[in-house]
């Protein structure tokens, strides 16, 4: 792709605020269109500038450099991708990093350390909850964002009635509430046990 | 993925007036739209992001129904005390939709316009009407197990994904719409969704630059409320077949019966026919049996298709029959 670069900006009318991209056309009918964010990830503000398409996956991993986060299917099925938004589990793959200025995003390097690991990433490791590693990432901050779904008393497909204000985290909830972090290694009821000792209070 | 340019929208008036650019969409949660972006299926010039809008609230209407704002998530929707207590189906119907943290980005106007699963239409080297009109349909004499059984045409078998719908269209809820000259209007659910007829591409009643703002939920009628969705797999997958039912029962005789299906058409499936052979019928097999088939008059099926039609009775029979006993 080649050709002038006109920077005709795309005026923000009236209760439109922000995010607004700038088009760069690329000749005849093409155009790409860039952004100038600021993400906050893992407590720090960072400043980007991404084409409008890009992922928030693809700036964590390609802007940012922060590599934790796993691209596997970028179609939302498998879950490697999984990050905190504001606290709560979603797909990077499936999001905009233009749509996510202001918000608080963690990712697995956000969690914990070595030395310092957050005790679900402390529980996959006693209970040998992976193989290969490659959704381990994404495993663990679904788990993190599932234990405070469950703490709260979020209903799921198993629960046998909906109205009832808590949840016992069985082995069948766990089962059902990380149903979208495929492991292709099947170390599932190793990553079943690591967030059942997380539930109940840590190891013995 | 086609370049965009992205803006912000911060209220709903600038937001549909915004959507006028030619090439223009809306985006919510995304969880739908940029994977088809990705694709190519989809392809906006322009996105007016409406997922900031102050349209998230979950709030009880005077007359004891409650409204759902159009950018609620469905996480929190199914996880609403309100909805929880009073609609309990409707909170079935979400946790069975998607995965945890595809419920928390998605929201309840974009789960209304989620599109189908077919997979000629996500493959943009097939033949599909719905994709590029007047193409043809590769899913007919193709693989079609998933694909329509009532009310399908010539030119699409497509189903409509949605399990929240399917609640929805059996509580009689109304979808509230915004017009760009700034109009408000209310469309039932069970007529938002358009059956496919020559134009399968046309899957909703809204006008161009018309946005959902939110879901009215009338007060529960009297009864039990059960969904339950049959599939390929336990959890993460889209409905076979999906049905929800709302019954109620008087000394053993039916009094009161809501009957949808999810899975089997291009819009979430109400059966007035199946209702109407309930009440004032005793709460037995023999009954659902006879309502079921009452469903399933005038099903076809497309060949590898043909078991939804038997699974959609024996699922309302078993649904019906647990509501009823309490399971």
């Amino acid at each position: 792709m080649s050709g002038s670069d006109s920077g005709a900006t795309w005026a923000a009318s009236s209760g439109l605020a922000g995010g607004t991209s700038t088009e760069v056309e690329r000749g005849r009918d093409e155009f790409v269109a860039l952004s100038a964010i600021t993400l906050n990830v893992n407590g720090r503000r960072l400043r980007l500038e991404v084409d409008t398409r890009t992922s928030l996956l693809d700036a964590l991993r390609e802007h940012l450099r922060l590599t934790g986060t796993k691209k596997g299917c970028d179609h939302g099925q498998c879950g490697a991708c999984t990050v905190l938004l504001n606290g709560r589990r979603i797909y990077s793959c499936l999001a905009l990093a233009v749509m996510h200025e202001d918000d608080e995003i963690v990712t697995i390097e956000g969690l914990g350390e070595p030395g310092d690991l957050h005790p679900v990433q402390a529980a996959f490791v006693e209970c040998d909850g992976f193989q290969c590693g490659y959704c381990t990432p994404g495993q663990i901050c679904s788990a993190v964002g599932m234990l405070a779904e469950a703490a709260a008393g979020w209903p799921s497909h198993v629960t046998a009635d909906v109205s009832s204000p808590r949840i016992a985290l069985s082995g069948a909830e766990i089962r059902e509430r990380m149903s979208g972090n495929i492991c292709r290694c099947a170390a599932y009821p190793n990553i079943v046990a690591a967030i059942r000792i997380v539930s109940e209070g840590g190891p013995a | 993925m086609r370049s965009f340019t992205y803006e912000r929208a911060t209220d709903a008036r600038a937001a549909v007036a915004a959507v006028s650019r030619p090439g223009a969409k809306f985006i919510s949660g995304g969880t739908n739209l940029l994977d088809l972006m990705k694709l190519e299926v989809e392809r906006p010039s322009h996105l007016v992001d409406i997922s900031r809008l102050p349209l998230r609230g979950i709030e009880e209407l005077p007359d004891g129904g409650v409204r759902i704002g159009a950018q609620a998530a469905n996480s929190d929707t199914a996880a609403d005390v309100l909805v929880r207590s009073r609609y309990p189906v409707l909170s079935q119907a979400l946790v069975a939709g998607a995965s945890g943290q595809l419920r928390n980005k998605a929201s309840i106007g974009g789960n209304l316009l989620q599109r189908t699963r077919c997979p000629y239409f996500y493959d943009t080297a097939a033949d599909c009407n719905k994709r590029e009109p007047s193409s043809g349909c590769s899913a007919i004499g193709g693989f079609n197990r998933i694909h329509a059984i009532l009310g399908a045409s010539g030119a699409c078998i497509a189903t409509h994904p949605s399990d929240m719908a399917v609640a929805m269209a059996v509580l009689g809820a109304h979808v509230e719409l915004l017009g760009a000259d700034g109009s408000a209007r209310r469309v039932a659910v069970t007529d938002f969704h358009r059956l496919p007829g020559d134009t399968p591409h046309v899957e909703t009643v809204l006008e161009p630059r018309e946005m959902i703002t939110g879901v009215v939920l009338p007060p529960p009628p009297p009864g039990r409320q059960l969904y339950r969705k049959v599939r390929d797999r336990a959890s993460y997958e889209f409905a076979l077949v999906s049905v929800a039912v709302i019954v109620a029962t008087e000394r053993g005789v039916i009094s009161g019966a809501r009957v949808a299906f999810g899975g089997v058409a291009h819009k979430p499936w109400r059966s007035v026919e199946a209702e109407a052979a309930l009440i004032g019928r005793p709460a037995a097999m023999a009954t659902y049996r006879v309502a079921a088939e009452a469903a399933m008059r005038g099903a076809v099926g497309q060949g590898q298709n043909d078991f939804k039609i038997e699974l959609a009775v024996r699922t309302l029979c078993r649904t019906l029959a647990d509501a009823i006993q309490g399971r």
